[in-house]
């Protein structure tokens, strides 16, 4: 059995502790820091798991450094803060992993740039877009690798309860994030990224539509195939990813509805759009510690 | 009723709401000169963007014939009197293009959220209001809340420096007993400055009626269409609004007979089916479904073979809300599969 790596948390909210839920599950990755700013729920929980926990920030962290030092610290607080939390563990030589969108480092969507990251020894900041980006770009990418997509645009709807005040205050934020990587990581020419918050009771699942423009006709069955294997790879780490039909091809246009159930470890599983983005984040810190070992 | 002299700022939304039934494809050459005899006719304020709002140029809602800067400018420049607004949803539109549309010279933006999630808005309302702009948050499906939840709503926006709130019947479902609970409500309860408006759809052909409510229970901001374009069985329809609105004796500063030349010379001529209160159009208003599915369900029946009006009840049965059009397809297929069963 190898040994495993030690992480820390920032960040003891509901998706902070859906992935302290998480860790404890991986063979990879051992969480022993959970870090807030005061004590909360979310901090009497980890303490309860056994981590140490620190009330004052990172700075608690780095203060028991010498004692207690990790390898990944995965931020899950929010875009004002992380600069500054990257700043104080990475100069120590822990892994950034960036679940807010400030996106300090380079963007992961683990199956379709991460062996990319892997290959990058310097990289001491990743960053994981968005919870569309992380649902959708996958699909952009599998229709992408077969032939070249000129616009490739995702519509994500997601529960209101899902939502939380840090996407609500700077809702801009998710569209341009996502826009930029559907672009830059999903390797269409133009990427465009729609948010639809829906508050129906029970929560809906979420939703994700892409559609892709592609510049000549779609070759179908190369298209489909790719699609398939892709929708494969994700449900490695996201179980509850599917399509939710065959993909649609009019004329030059692809569109393909998926739906995202969450493992439900600690957040409901309607919340999928919560879910890929702590499951990636693990995902992405469990294959840098493997590439490690090795 | 009696409204003597009372000021009422009527809106027209046939360059905003109206793309939808010309699926976003009106030219700017149309638009300037609706807007010019819209202008000419004493209108005071006229929308104009996508239907769906700044940034709704997509494949999912459609992509319009110029870009919203195009319209914007373009139409800013033709008019004399009017003031020009756009409409903004977060979540498709970002600061970004509200910028852009100050750069272009709106004077109004209308920024509009699901009638229960107010609090994505807060940036670019802020935004908003620091350019010195008329900023109204916009309320949408507000059938779907009781008023005392969309009150908080409204709270919501005011605080983040809206000057105005409506009240927004998207899925034209609201008889006037709603429109009345809601509206005076907002009047009572928010800030004596704050303004109050209504957005009706004429679905159940209660645009006017549900309109001259909303002004007695403290409405003084009603938004209608020439010849009615707009989604679902279109708008109020402004000129009758006027007609109406003259003969309580209230101000608009509208010539209602230059109106009506608008409509029937500029407005009509362009429309490409008669946008009237079709079977489709009564489902959205009867079931409470967002007027704008309505070309989306026509399409997904025309390439599926599944009856519009079901796939519309379907969408309304799930309470969906505005934006959700892709899901319109989904549900044909579906459809499409039980029956083949």
């Amino acid at each position: 059995m190898q040994k495993k790596a030690r992480a820390a948390i920032v960040g003891p909210g509901n998706i902070g502790t859906d992935l302290l839920m998480k860790c404890l599950k991986s063979d990879w990755i051992e969480p022993v820091w959970m870090i807030g700013i005061e004590e909360s729920p979310g901090i009497q929980r980890a303490r309860e798991y056994g981590l140490r926990v620190s009330t004052e920030g990172t700075d608690g962290l780095v203060s028991a450094w010498e004692e207690a030092p990790v390898d990944f610290v995965f931020d899950a607080t929010s875009a004002y803060v992380h600069a500054e939390n990257s700043a104080k563990v990475t100069a120590l030589g822990a892994l950034m992993i960036d679940l807010t969108p400030a996106a300090i480092g380079p963007y992961c969507i683990p199956p379709v740039n991460l062996s990319a990251i892997l290959s990058d020894e310097s990289a001491c900041n990743v960053n994981m877009v968005t919870c569309g980006g992380q649902a959708t770009i996958p699909m952009v990418r599998a229709v992408s690798r077969i032939q070249r997509v000129r616009y490739a645009e995702i519509v994500a709807t997601v529960a209101s309860k899902s939502v939380g005040m840090g996407t609500r205050d700077n809702i801009d934020e998710f569209t341009r994030t996502t826009s930029a990587a559907i672009s830059s990581i999903g390797e269409a020419d133009e990427g465009k990224a729609i948010i639809v918050i829906n508050p129906a009771e029970p929560p809906l699942m979420m939703r994700d539509t892409i559609h892709c423009l592609t510049v000549d006709p779609p070759q179908q069955a190369e298209i489909v195939k790719s699609i398939l294997e892709m929708v494969n790879v994700v449900q490695q780490y996201v179980p509850g990813y599917r399509l939710i039909n065959e993909p649609i091809f009019d004329g030059n246009r692809i569109t393909i509805p998926l739906e995202v159930k969450g493992l439900g470890d600690f957040l409901p599983t309607y919340a999928g759009n919560l879910d890929i983005m702590t499951a990636a984040s693990l995902r992405t810190a469990e294959m840098i510690a493997q590439r490690r070992q090795s | 009723m009696n409204l003597n002299g009372k000021k009422i700022l009527l809106h027209d939304m046939c360059l905003r709401d109206g793309m939808h039934p010309k699926q976003h494809q009106i030219t700017l050459a149309q638009m300037q000169s609706i807007a010019t005899a819209l202008d000419e006719a004493g209108v005071p304020l006229i929308e104009v963007t996508h239907g769906d709002g700044l940034g709704g140029a997509s494949v999912n809602y459609g992509f319009s014939a110029e870009s919203d800067e195009t319209y914007l400018r373009g139409v800013v420049e033709t008019v004399r009197q009017a003031r020009i607004s756009a409409l903004l949803l977060p979540g498709i539109g970002t600061v970004d293009h509200l910028r852009m549309a100050k750069d272009c010279g709106v004077g109004t933006i209308r920024v509009a959220t699901h009638c229960t999630e107010a609090n994505v808005s807060r940036q670019h309302i802020t935004l908003s209001r620091e350019l010195g702009l008329d900023t109204v948050g916009f309320l949408m499906m507000a059938h779907m809340v009781d008023p005392e939840a969309l009150l908080e709503q409204a709270r919501l926006m005011e605080s983040y420096g809206a000057n105005c709130i409506y009240c927004t019947d998207s899925a034209g479902y609201m008889l006037p007993d709603d429109v009345t609970a809601r509206i005076s409500l907002l009047r009572d309860q928010l800030h004596v400055d704050t303004e109050i408006g209504f957005h009706g759809h004429h679905n159940l052909a209660m645009g006017v009626g549900n309109s001259l409510v909303a002004i007695e229970a403290g409405a003084n901001r009603i938004d209608g269409s020439a010849a009615g374009l707009g989604a679902g069985a279109g708008n109020t329809p402004l000129e009758a609004m006027a007609a109406v609105l003259e003969r309580l004796g209230a101000d608009t500063g509208i010539d209602i007979f230059k109106l009506a030349d608008a409509a029937e010379d500029h407005v009509l001529p362009i429309v490409d089916e008669p946008v009237r209160l079709s079977r489709d159009a009564l489902v959205l208003g009867y079931a409470g479904a967002y007027s704008s599915f309505l070309l989306f369900a026509k399409r997904a029946e025309a390439r599926y073979g599944v009856a519009s009006h079901q796939i519309l009840l379907e969408m309304a049965r799930r309470r969906t809300v505005g934006g959700q059009e892709d899901l319109i397809e989904e549900i044909a297929i579906e459809m499409a599969k039980a029956r083949s069963k």
